[in-house]
């Protein structure tokens, strides 16, 4: 009798709820609707690095996301905007975790997110099969957006990005260590992970097109302290820069024991936003003097302001460099949740391919991080920044003393061949 | 050959001997290579060298502390590693805060002491705790139990110092005395590795010093041959054991400084867990429980791991040969543990025991 009861209850529960969609009958989407009743929230997701070693470019990604939100009193088309925070980690396996309870969660618009190029590998198949839609405010790999399989790409229709992809930060590298610093003769380190990975064969592959020659492309481990052997290896084909974008710990070791490696005291040394960090410079003491860095840029006054309310409502400053791209992410989403929804008896009805749409057709849009373009052409495939919100910096003797950030010297703007990035 | 010990033709001896040709071959033929093509110089050969035996001698004190521990309880003290971490980031405090006040440049030999003790007895007290609180209390118990015992006692420091002190890298400040190199010919060696390296020499000299010529170090000895007997002779095993502990732990926090000196980058709660797995490398490698063979194992690794790369993976033409560091280390224990089980030394005290 219990179960009967059980039964009878379950089927007139999914009956109540299943009313309004087949009384208006209105959800034409391909992908079908998300329905937020009149006194339902609007639910935004996040699959973001919230613990690990990398917990602070989650925490900072979250920031950005609550200040958007807050901007709109928190407020989305007369209903509450409810933000929903998991833990992606760092990892294929975390992305699928969290990915996997998103797509169990209809009511959910989209999602923000994740922190890590891997995450998002593990995370998409899932998300674009529930036919939800993702934007990350800090993938850079530029796999994501390629669709060639057989060129390493794992794009999935609904992935969009606000972050840079790595073809434009390893170009600038190479760019930038070819008009600027002059060199002819670049060596490569990565560590064998897909962004450092990807960061230094972009960077090899512009520099050789441009006319400069990749003397050495070599790795080395996650967790290694001496470097000697790679740059003894190095100092042997004795190239004008050395191009590490690799994490810190190790690529402050790589720092430091470059300077002491015969041949390449006076090599150039450039690194990319992996080891954008305030304590690169300290840690790695008067050796860190003149290293270029190559990460986001980000000014005017209405990052100024972002900046002050961030101190307002957390204290101090971000702990990483993509919150105004998080920011712009959920702005992004926000505005074509307005644009494609549609209001019946009271319920907000959002067409989930519509939603897509929306997003790819977003162009010249007004971010905190620059002017939004969202592309739709492999392999820039969801990419909606265009690298202009990059630079390059230069360590000078104040930032090892403290200071921080270090001054820009030069951005793509200052690029000879603009057209061809 | 292909024969076993009866005489008769046996697949699982024919595999390592062919395993053994292989590998002497790769070893030869990528060395050629290398040497032949001279894309490295002289020079350079000596600096890898110098950088190998200073991180060598950072893997051979941490490995006494496995082998001094082994030697006298035949466990595996897993958290050892930890006790190294423990030393380094305390230590990193005090060169800090010497830095500060600026005494660290005006009296560096003396600042270096300081901070050798200060490491050395912090991770002395931190050995001794394990011992007194971890693995007292088991002794007697099967093998396994100590062992797993050590792996949640390295968790807990390593969380521990995590919770203390945070998750950021931090690194030590340099010293500018021993800046610079010694210039001899075309050769450059940093003073940091020659410092290194004597003051590793040093401690190890310290150490054989106890072992064989004290009172204390007799009584090592009697422990580590046969507890009962020694016992019976009016031993004071527990405090012996404890004892042991504590040299060891002195060594680790000693290491821990030299690794600050050598590589001040990378100071973090999880710094131990390499070096700690590496030094167990060396101390198996010069044949666990035997004191001379822990040193021998450490240097070996760290001139191995420093030359290895560049001299036999080039040469075979293998990319990303550097990468493929820790993969020398691990099959240097691979092969040492097929070909020579008992360790390049020998495991001294088997002998002893027989």
């Amino acid at each position: 009798m219990k179960k009967v009861l059980l039964l009878f209850t379950a089927l007139s529960l999914v009956l109540v709820f299943s009313l309004p969609a087949m009384a208006d009958g209105h959800c034409m989407d391909a992908l079908g609707c998300v329905e937020v009743g009149p006194d339902d929230p609007v639910v935004i997701g996040a699959l973001l690095t919230v613990s690990g070693a990398t917990s602070f470019y989650g925490e900072d990604s979250r920031g950005g996301i609550e200040i958007a939100i807050d901007a709109r009193d928190g407020m989305l088309l007369g209903r509450e905007i409810e933000l929903v925070v998991e833990d992606s980690l760092c990892s294929a396996e975390g992305g699928q975790a969290t990915a996997q309870r998103a797509a169990a969660d209809e009511s959910i618009v989209g999602l923000i997110g994740t922190t890590c190029s891997g995450a998002a590998q593990g995370a998409m198949p899932i998300i674009s099969e529930a036919g939800m839609l993702m934007i990350s405010p800090s993938n850079t790999s530029p796999r994501l957006t390629n669709d060639d399989v057989d060129a390493g790409g794992t794009y999935y229709p609904g992935y969009f990005r606000t972050a840079h992809n790595d073809l434009f930060q390893g170009a600038m590298g190479a760019r930038f260590a070819i008009e600027v610093l002059g060199a002819e003769s670049v060596a490569t380190i990565h560590d064998g992970d897909p962004y450092t990975e990807g960061l230094a064969v972009v960077m090899a592959e512009t520099f050789a097109e441009m006319g400069g020659e990749v003397v050495f492309q070599g790795a080395v481990a996650k967790g290694d302290t001496d470097m000697t052997a790679i740059l003894t290896e190095i100092a042997a084909s004795g190239p004008d820069v050395v191009y590490f974008p690799v994490f810190t710990p190790e690529s402050e070791f790589i720092a430091t024991q470059a300077r002491n490696t015969p041949g390449l005291e006076d090599a150039e040394l450039i690194v990319s936003d992996g080891s954008f960090s305030s304590s690169f410079a300290g840690n790695v003491g008067d050796a860190a003097v003149g290293i270029h860095m190559t990460s986001p840029y980000v000014v005017g006054e209405e990052y100024d302001a972002f900046l002050m309310t961030w101190d307002d409502m957390f204290g101090g400053a971000p702990p990483s460099g993509f919150h105004a791209h998080a920011y712009d992410a959920v702005n992004i989403l926000m505005d074509a949740v307005e644009m494609v929804a549609e209001e019946h008896d009271g319920t907000l009805m959002i067409g989930r391919q519509a939603l897509r749409d929306a997003i790819s057709a977003v162009e010249n849009y007004a971010g905190l991080t620059g002017t939004l373009t969202c592309q739709d052409e492999s392999p820039y495939r969801g990419d909606c920044a265009t690298g202009s919100a990059l630079a390059v910096y230069e360590i000078t003797e104040a930032e090892v003393a403290g200071a921080w950030p270090p001054a820009v010297v030069w951005d793509m703007s200052m690029s000879m061949s603009m057209d061809e990035g | 050959m292909f024969r076993n010990k009866s005489g008769e033709f046996s697949w699982v001896d024919f595999t390592i001997d062919v395993l053994r040709v292989l590998i002497v071959l790769a070893v030869v033929v990528g060395a050629w290579n290398t040497l032949s093509s001279g894309r490295i110089s002289l020079a350079q050969w000596v600096n890898l060298l110098a950088a190998g035996l200073s991180q060598g001698s950072i893997y051979a004190l941490i490995a006494l502390g496995y082998t001094l521990v082994y030697g006298i309880l035949l466990m595996i003290n897993f958290a050892h590693g930890e006790v190294f971490m423990a030393g380094a980031f305390s230590a990193f405090f005090l060169a800090e805060a010497l830095n500060r006040t600026g005494f660290l440049n005006e009296q560096p030999l003396l600042s270096i002491l300081l901070m050798f003790m200060f490491a050395g007895l912090i991770s002395m007290t931190v050995a001794v705790l394990v011992e007194r609180i971890a693995y007292r209390p088991l002794r007697g118990s099967p093998r396994l139990v100590p062992l797993i015992t050590a792996i949640g006692a390295s968790f807990f420091l390593q969380y521990a110092f995590r919770g203390l002190y945070g998750s950021n890298f931090k690194a030590y400040p340099q010293v500018r005395a021993l800046q610079g190199a010694l210039q001899i010919g075309d050769i450059s060696i940093p003073v940091t590795q020659i410092f290194v390296f004597c003051s590793a020499l040093v401690l190890m000299f310290g150490l054989h010093w106890l072992v064989e010529r004290t009172r204390i170090g007799k009584a090592m000895r009697a422990v580590s041959e046969n507890k009962e007997v020694a016992r019976l002779m009016g031993i004071d095993i527990d405090w012996v054991i404890l004892f042991t502990f504590g040299v060891g732990g002195f060594l680790a926090g000693a290491a821990g400084v030299i690794n600050g000196l050598f590589r001040p980058q990378g100071v973090n709660f999880y710094m131990g867990f390499i070096p700690g797995i590496k030094a167990f490398t060396a101390a198996v490698l010069g044949g666990i429980g035997n004191i001379p063979g822990a040193m021998l194992g450490g240097l070996f690794l760290g001139v191995i791991e420093a030359i290895g790369p560049n001299l036999v993976l080039a040469g075979l033409g293998i990319p990303g040969a550097n990468q493929l560091k820790d993969v020398i280390a691990f099959t240097m224990l691979v092969l040492v543990l097929i070909f020579r089980p008992q360790g390049i030394l020998g495991e001294r005290l088997s002998e002893t025991k027989a």
